[in-house]
């Protein structure tokens, strides 16, 4: 089937304006007869249903944790991206359309990355009028820094916690309509099923963690803001809650996956210290707008204390790969090219799999100080993690993954292909296509959250009669019928291996076989092994305790048989994507360690539909149009 | 990394099954713990090994793991996160341990966080007092350009230094009445120090305040352990603008 994404025609630069002329409005009178349910409360969440609360619908949110400000967009540190052009350094909503699309490779919709960057302007004054308290200048106005894939300095933030200030900025508006009753907030529950009457999503099965018990709520329409899915690596930068379970329930009741080989690899995270290790930690991009990599340019000094390794005998490979970019080249380069550097055997630390980000010339320029006022937060975090100081040493440095540009597929409107399934945020695949630039992920969310929702969910709503289905439906009982069935086979199957154990393998599979490179045979390896580590996992699985308790090895039960499915999916469409594209690197489709796209055959957005349990899924496309951008080869030289 | 030395250490664990349970410590042995463990991930290897012997594992809330999202709380050898400085407890390392020290693991201690489970306790206390008035009262798009009304550094970074608050009620926990003063005060004081927050100030502070005295939350009797307990290190002086602010509120 081709997929038809909706998309507004004519030129450009009126689409958006020209799409809200035409959706239809629900009347103020008639917003409080409708019922609208949000999953997950960070920034596209949280952001969603406030701006759908104060509109006048009624809105039910949920939360895995314990309060909405603790979501895992809290950990974004550099920044957010607008087009506001304060420094006057040639910024415009075009070129920040641009460079998204060529940053994406262009593998994202035109359409829907114009509104992006014609919103991230709101997004700045919202966030100002929340209070959220973005570096000035001393005469008061707001700062601006450099992120990576890009030549102008178009980057706000709060000092290196800009995702904490955004969340809580978005957080503080939902408590103020928690409070006002326009929303009702069920914080530590987990969307476990969604449910679809006649075709339509009507409403969703959750567990309450505290006691154990299974919910569920109806509404008119069901928005995800689930996050993203690198979790399926296991080690990866994303917090010990994130999981594909939310997406991977609606993707089995019907709604597609869009693109899930699409995964980012960080270049900047602290190194894996040892097997136990549980997560990685990123240091943010914007370090690299004063830090500079290197790795010894000879295999014997890698071993040598970096301080003691002259200048002439450094690599500064990005630097020489990529001169008019330099250190702040994209994610996707930056992360191969360290790979690149280690495979070649010059690699520090642990394993050889390190390279090095050297302030050293900074602190020279700029003084200790500046340096510290800049990123002292993350040079703090750093020491607390590695135990080593790096005002005095080059930290160390390996990409770890990161951030998922795939996710559910969703139409200009960000609904899915079930009827009422909205999808915002990373849970969808909409505007990053295949590498997401840096600073991008917050305006997304909120973009998603605070100006595209809000009118997009109305065009559908005006064309529904409100709550013509409730939890009394046979639907309803069905999923929390299947829902308890599932975990009570978790409980009786009292196996030998614990659950982190067959995560932790599952992550290895999906690291070594589909990391940063994949292979036609490192592919066929994992969707041979995958299956049989699934089924191993049904049969040998140790879950303690009850399901009518606080039990949080049952949690990760469910998110791992999801990951256990979900990874064998996100290898097949590595596979079937003969390509490289940003973040999807087939080592057989290069040019000289750079990617090698094939827009004669592959410039679609790939969604795939579940056929069953033991089916193959069906692949749907959606050919991309180029119109504005004209698809060349992306060159950061 | 393998070649370091590891330790062994003795555990004594808070395991409560529920609200309603009373409650007692247990004694658990962790082995092979390496100075990179960071304190979190030490304790899953201890749920490991009970998970392999067909025990409960150790019930905590944690998310992030990178000390940002607040989620984490344990009072550990008696204070709060652990006792390191601007530390939480996914950020402590086992290299501030040594082999065979005995540690003392509790959830936080608070008449207005009821014990959920084991460790983890319900601070949705904290949510309340935010819900009583910390937050502007901007609507979604209508506002000005974010450099129409401008801040001065020095007060966009007073601002931030308040604003960094991540919620995990470690100054609560530390505090010997239980206050939470150093978390109000830093979210009164954010919002009363910018110009978009200044039009609310005053009923901003009176509600805040007199939700804090609804939850169960204590009073303010200058230990200072609130700021000695904070992971980001949120300086007392919050408090003081606060009250400053009630003061001010009284007469408006």
């Amino acid at each position: 089937m081709i997929l038809d994404g909706k998309c507004p025609t004519g030129p450009i630069e009126q689409t958006w304006d020209k799409h809200r002329f035409d959706l239809k409005l629900v009347n103020p009178a008639n917003k409080r007869k409708y019922s609208v349910i949000v999953v997950g409360t960070g920034l596209a969440g949280g952001a969603a249903a406030a701006s759908l609360g104060e509109l006048g619908y009624n809105v039910q949110a949920f939360s895995y944790q314990d309060s909405p400000r603790r979501a895992h967009s809290i950990a974004a540190q550099g920044g957010i991206n607008a087009a506001k052009n304060y420094p006057n350094d040639g910024d415009s909503i075009y070129r920040l359309f641009y460079d998204t699309i060529k940053g994406g490779d262009f593998r994202a919709r035109e359409a829907d990355v114009w509104r992006l960057a014609q919103v991230s302007n709101n997004i700045i004054d919202q966030c100002v009028a929340q209070g959220v308290p973005f570096g000035r200048d001393y005469a008061g106005y707001l700062d601006n820094r450099s992120f990576g894939g890009a030549q102008v300095s178009r980057t706000f933030f709060a000092r290196g916690q800009t995702g904490q200030q955004l969340l809580l900025g978005a957080y503080s508006a939902l408590s103020r309509q928690i409070k006002a009753g326009s929303v009702k907030m069920y914080d530590r529950r987990e969307m476990l099923d969604l449910v679809v009457v006649d075709g339509v999503a009507r409403g969703i099965t959750v567990r309450n963690l505290v006691t154990g018990e299974m919910e569920s709520y109806a509404a008119d329409a069901v928005c995800l803001a689930t996050g993203g899915y690198v979790n399926v690596f296991y080690l990866s930068t994303n917090a010990m809650g994130c999981s594909v379970t939310a997406n991977w329930k609606a993707h089995k009741k019907g709604a597609y996956f869009a693109n899930p080989c699409y995964t980012q690899i960080h270049p900047t995270c602290i190194p894996q210290a040892g097997d136990y290790q549980s997560k990685l930690t990123l240091m943010s991009e914007s370090l690299r707008n004063d830090g500079r990599v290197w790795v010894p340019k000879k295999k014997e000094d890698c071993g040598k204390h970096p301080n003691e390794i002259a200048e002439d005998d450094r690599d500064y490979y990005l630097e020489r790969k990529y001169p008019s970019y330099g250190n702040l080249a994209p994610r996707d380069i930056a992360s191969r090219a360290a790979k690149e550097q280690c495979d070649d055997g010059r690699g520090v630390g642990p394993g050889g799999r390190g390279v090095y980000l050297d302030f050293a010339d900074s602190i020279a320029r700029l003084g200790a100080d500046t340096i510290s006022e800049r990123y002292g937060n993350l040079f703090e975090m750093y020491e607390k993690i590695t135990d080593e100081d790096g005002y005095k040493r080059p930290m160390r440095m390996y990409p770890a993954p990161h951030y998922s540009m795939g996710g559910l597929w969703v139409d200009y409107n960000l609904m899915s292909n079930v009827p009422g399934l909205f999808v915002l945020g990373e849970a969808n695949f909409s505007v990053h296509g295949a590498n997401r630039l840096g600073a991008s992920a917050l305006m997304q969310g909120l973009a998603d959250g605070y100006f595209v929702i809000p009118y997009t969910i109305g065009g559908y709503l005006a064309t529904v009669k409100p709550g013509q289905v409730k939890t009394d439906h046979a639907e309803f009982k069905k999923s929390v019928e299947d829902v308890k069935a599932e975990q009570n086979k978790y409980l009786s199957i009292n196996g030998k291996k614990t659950v982190f154990e067959f995560m932790r393998e599952l992550g290895g599979l999906m690291w070594e076989n589909c990391g940063m490179a994949r292979t036609k045979e490192s592919l066929e390896i994992n969707l041979k092994k995958i299956p049989v580590l699934r089924e191993e996992f049904w049969n040998n699985v140790k879950v303690t305790g009850s399901g009518a308790e606080l039990n949080q090895q049952l949690e990760n039960a469910g998110r791992t048989a999801d990951f256990l499915e979900f990874g064998e999916l996100l290898c097949r469409d590595a596979l079937h994507r003969n390509e490289s594209c940003g973040g999807h690197f087939r080592a057989e489709y290069q040019d000289a360690g750079e990617a090698q796209r094939d827009d004669v055959n592959f410039c679609y957005v790939g969604a795939w539909e579940y056929k069953g349990k033991g089916k193959e899924p069906e692949l749907h496309k959606e050919p991309l149009k180029f119109d504005n951008v004209h698809l060349a080869v992306r060159s950061y030289k | 990394m393998s070649d370091h030395k590891t330790m062994t250490l003795t555990l004594i664990v808070w395991r409560q099954k529920n609200a309603n349970d009373p409650g007692k410590f247990e004694t658990y042995t962790a082995k092979n713990i390496t100075e990179h463990h960071s304190f979190l991930e030490m304790l899953d290897c201890v749920n490991e090994d009970l998970i392999h012997t067909g025990k409960d594992p150790i019930v905590f809330d944690h998310d992030c793991r990178e000390g940002i999202c607040g989620m984490c709380s344990q009072v550990i050898n008696g204070a709060a996160h652990g006792g390191q400085e601007r530390t939480t407890v996914c950020q402590l390392h086992m290299r501030k341990f040594k082999d065979g020290d005995t540690i003392y693991i509790e959830p936080w201690r608070a008449r207005a966080f009821p014990i959920i489970r084991d460790l983890i306790v319900d601070r949705s206390a904290l949510d309340k007092i935010i819900q009583a008035g910390g937050y502007t009262s901007c609507h979604t798009g209508g506002v000005a350009d974010g450099n129409a009304i401008l801040i001065p550094k020095p007060v966009a970074d007073e601002a931030m230094d308040a604003a960094q608050c991540i919620g995990c009620g470690a100054c609560v926990a530390g505090c010997p009445n239980g206050a939470a003063m150093l978390f109000t005060g830093a979210k009164v004081s954010q919002l009363a120090l910018l110009p978009q927050g200044k039009g609310e100030a005053a009923m901003r502070v009176k509600n805040m305040t007199e939700a804090m005295t609804a939850c169960d939350f204590g009073n303010c009797t200058n230990h200072y352990e609130c700021m000695a307990a904070c992971p980001k290190g949120i300086n007392v002086k919050f408090i003081a603008r606060m009250n400053r602010e009630f003061l001010k509120a009284q007469f408006t």
